[in-house]
């Protein structure tokens, strides 16, 4: 069975390289779906490979840049990537990366760093989590009441409606982004940007997970749009990281290959996949994933903290476990969906 | 113009903080990875030699690679899907 393990020639490991291809298209479905990078989905299965951590983070982050742009074109064909916003956002997210990572320094010299900057990121996942469930919860309500009073609900319609309040703030210059369907003042998804930029660089994550929710909730996209423009800036961060990783010396190529023969494949079905669900359904799956995370960090903190060693065992398999159910849910019902579509192509045909 | 605007302050941004971002990554002790050669031929002993004398064309190369890979590799699957018939141009579902 040698031929299942490819040899790497920077780091000098050998890798079960189609362990590579499969955790490349579960995390490029998702990545395409949800419209992240998915890095925090990437290192327990890297893990799990046996790939040595001072590669990780670099050939996670050269893969991401692969994936997502093969994810931003096809989001983009489907109208769903507005580079206007993708820009203003990224002005402000690298302003506020900066002030996160000054942050986590000055939070260096206090000392339990990674246990506080746990807790935050802990919290900050419940939150998204709740405001998700509030948000389906007041959907549903809205919907019930709609059809008591025989009218139909809105297309547009979302539960929370916070962006309502901030679209009244017309701080000049005021933009109109066409794609999202908004016209706001140009610091809102600047100041969005930066938000969640300090959050991103203080917990050292692409920020794909906090930006996508605070599109939709806060500068107030349409999902579909909150997907694809979160991808477009995932992938300039990603390119981005490339480049400064490689030179530090952390990226294997022939892994980043490898993962992106199945990362690239998953993230055109990711893109393709959210064809066939609904606004409400994608935010919903995606409170789902940010569950799992949540519950995974938890059990990992509770691991360290009193050192149980096989509870951080379950928190990789709560992860990989509870990603691969969702990542199974998507495919099939992005299948039936083709499926549908197709015969009804041909009924139309015939 | 607000296009042209956008572009130009993204492009200063960039210019003004990229750097400042990689600085503060650099404050780390830096941890020095050797690349080994020995048993290697071919194509991965050359990578590995590069890696270890030019890592500024290793760099550039890693930075290009990756990227047109990606695009490739996406180019195949668009065309392995639009076999199937499905319609990859449009979505109907447009709501929040």
């Amino acid at each position: 069975m040698d031929w299942l393990y490819m040899h790497m020639p920077i780091s000098g490991v050998d890798l079960f390289w189609p362990g590579l291809v499969i955790l490349g298209l579960g995390v490029g479905i998702l990545g395409g779906f949800y419209g992240m990078g998915g890095a925090w989905m990437i290192t327990p299965g890297l893990n799990i490979l046996g790939f040595p951590m001072a590669f990780a983070i670099g050939t996670d982050i050269a893969h991401i840049a692969g994936k997502s742009i093969v994810s931003t074109i096809r989001h983009a064909k489907f109208g769903n990537v507005d580079y206007p916003l993708g820009v203003a956002m990224i002005l402000g997210t690298m302003a506020g990366f900066e002030v996160g990572a000054q942050i986590v320094m000055f939070l260096e010299k206090i000392g339990k760093v990674d246990l506080y900057l746990r807790i935050i990121y802990l919290i900050l996942l419940a939150f998204i989590f709740t405001t998700v469930v509030f948000d389906y919860l007041k959907l549903k309500k809205k919907e019930k009441l709609a059809k008591e009073k025989g009218e139909q609900l809105d297309k547009l319609a979302s539960g929370v409606t916070w962006y309502k309040t901030l679209h009244k703030i017309k701080i000049p210059p005021v933009m109109t982004f066409k794609q999202a369907q908004i016209t706001v003042s140009l610091w809102l998804p600047m100041l969005v940007g930066f938000a969640t930029g300090v959050v991103a660089g203080l917990l050292g994550i692409g920020g794909g997970l906090i930006r996508m929710p605070a599109l939709i909730y806060l500068v107030g996209c349409p999902t579909h749009v909150a997907v694809g423009t979160d991808l477009f800036e995932v992938m300039i961060s990603g390119l981005y990281g490339t480049f400064t990783y490689t030179w530090k010396g952390r990226t294997e190529l022939l892994a980043v290959f490898i993962m992106l023969i199945g990362a690239a494949v998953g993230a055109q079905f990711g893109a393709v996949a959210t064809k066939y669900f609904k606004g409400m359904i994608i935010r919903v799956l995606f409170g789902a994933a940010v569950c799992i995370a949540a519950t995974s960090i938890a059990q990992k903190l509770i691991a360290r903290v009193y050192d149980i060693k096989w509870l951080d065992d379950v928190s990789t398999v709560t992860i990989l476990g509870g990603l691969s159910i969702l990542m199974f849910i998507i495919v099939a019902k992005a299948i039936a969906g083709m499926r549908k579509e197709i015969q009804m192509k041909k009924m139309a045909q015939s | 113009m607000k296009r042209i605007l956008i572009s130009l302050l993204s492009a200063i941004s960039l210019i003004y903080f990229l750097p400042s971002i990689a600085m503060a990554k650099e404050k780390t002790p830096p941890l020095v990875v050797v690349a080994h050669t020995k048993g290697l031929s071919g194509l991965s002993l050359w990578w590995a030699n590069l890696y270890n004398d030019n890592m500024l064309l290793f760099t550039i190369l890693t930075g290009c690679i990756t990227p047109i890979a990606g695009i490739l590799i996406g180019f195949i699957a668009d065309y392995l899907l639009s076999l199937t018939g499905i319609d990859l141009t449009k979505r109907e579902l447009a709501e929040h």
